[in-house]
């Protein structure tokens, strides 16, 4: 059964990204990745097809060998799920430029929509903010507006939020998948050398 | 940043702590080879690392903890290392993970992100299980992990002395930084020493 409580995840992760200025954004596998590809490929995207659990921790590495660039982490909450000791490891190391955005929708939607922990009641949010992050749950697109803006200023993280969203499945916007290419492309994007 | 100046060092001794407070091995031979494998990898500009602490690795996680040039994160399970490193390359930085060889088995499906996008990965592993072990429950994974490593595809280099240790690892480095593999290289638990407990 589609639970069609909370917002549109296309509508939200668009509006999240909207005028994204210089983020450079992490995206969990699944549908996530589908819908920050969907909101506009981008050179400074990098999207996981599996690895499940890394895509916080990604992030993690990520914002501490560019602490002059905001760096966002846009996954689903089963992928988060299987990634809650790194919320402890993100705590200890508090870097500033990370901000970590979980796309709730209670259910594992690419393996056929089984609640997951977060619709039988567990509260990510509540997780980090143990943990010592600053954590919210959005829930509606004015909330998600103002996110927008506040990462746009100087960071303060690291801080996760929580977007709830109904759980259905639209239609895949598919990043590419070799790996290689999205890693030499995000490195381009940072002026880096291809090795 | 993460672990630097005296936060650091109190994170340290709480890693050391939870590795099992005074516990030290007696080494076989000098214990000098840390601080060449610390200069090692400094020399080759690692800047970052990570760790799930042993008491094989103690040594080196004090001097690059107290390297206020270096991030150091301490890690609840060895994986997040291997996802930590690849954000550090996609960002620019040389990042090396340690973890005894029972932490190997953590990081199997964690370990297909660096290979199938082929981010540099230098993994630093001391082996329990292989050498005068008391601990049972090592003996499984020690026996596993070189196996297990290079059936995902992580090359191994193993190292039986000192010598052998900066040696390789000043191969590993180039394996992995200039040729973007994904490398581990393996501490033998003879090298190391008996644990003293």
């Amino acid at each position: 059964m589609n639970d069609l409580r909370g917002l549109d995840r296309r509508e939200a992760v668009a509006a999240l990204l909207k005028d994204r200025g210089d983020h450079l954004v992490v995206c969990g596998l699944g549908s996530p990745g589908y819908d920050v590809h969907a909101a506009g490929d981008h050179d400074a995207n990098y999207y996981l097809w599996g690895a499940m659990g890394a895509a916080a921790l990604m992030g993690l590495g990520l914002a501490q060998a560019r602490p002059e660039r905001n760096v966002l982490v846009i996954t689903g909450d089963g992928e988060q799920l299987m990634g809650l000791g790194g919320l402890a490891t993100i705590a200890v190391a508090k870097p500033r430029n990370l901000t970590i955005v979980v796309i709730d929708n209670g259910h594992f939607g690419e393996t056929g929509m089984q609640r997951s922990h977060t619709g039988h009641g567990l509260d990510i949010a509540r997780v980090a903010q143990a943990c010592g992050l600053e954590a919210r749950v959005l829930r509606s697109l004015k909330e998600i507006e103002a996110l927008r803006v506040e990462l746009g200023r100087k960071p303060k993280g690291p801080r996760l939020y929580v977007i709830k969203v109904k759980a259905e499945n639209v239609p895949r916007s598919l990043p590419p998948r070799d790996a290689v290419h999205l890693k030499n492309r995000f490195r381009t994007h940072l002026g880096l050398p291809i090795t | 940043m993460a672990l630097t100046g005296k936060k650091a060092a109190a994170g340290g001794a709480r890693a050391r702590k939870a590795e099992g407070g005074a516990r030290k091995t007696i080494a076989s031979g000098t214990r000098d080879w840390p601080h060449a494998l610390y200069r090692a990898l400094r020399g080759a500009d690692v800047r970052h690392m990570a760790f799930v602490p042993d008491a094989g690795h103690s040594e080196l996680i004090e001097l690059f903890i107290a390297d206020e040039n270096v991030t150091s994160n301490v890690l609840t399970t060895e994986e997040e290392g291997v996802a930590i490193a690849a954000g550090a390359w996609l960002g620019g930085m040389r990042s090396v993970v340690l973890m005894q060889s029972s932490g190997v088995g953590n990081c199997i499906n964690m370990l297909s992100l660096a290979t199938i996008s082929r981010f540099p990965l230098l993994m630093l592993v001391t082996m329990r299980g292989e050498w005068a072990e008391f601990n049972p429950w090592q003996v499984p994974m020690g026996q596993a992990t070189e196996p297990a490593l290079n059936a995902i595809g992580v090359r191994t280099l193993r190292a039986d002395t000192p010598q052998d240790l900066i040696d390789m690892v000043g191969s590993a480095i180039t394996l992995a930084y200039e040729a973007d593999q994904q490398v581990a290289v393996l501490i033998s638990q003879r090298m190391l020493g008996r644990k003293k407990w």
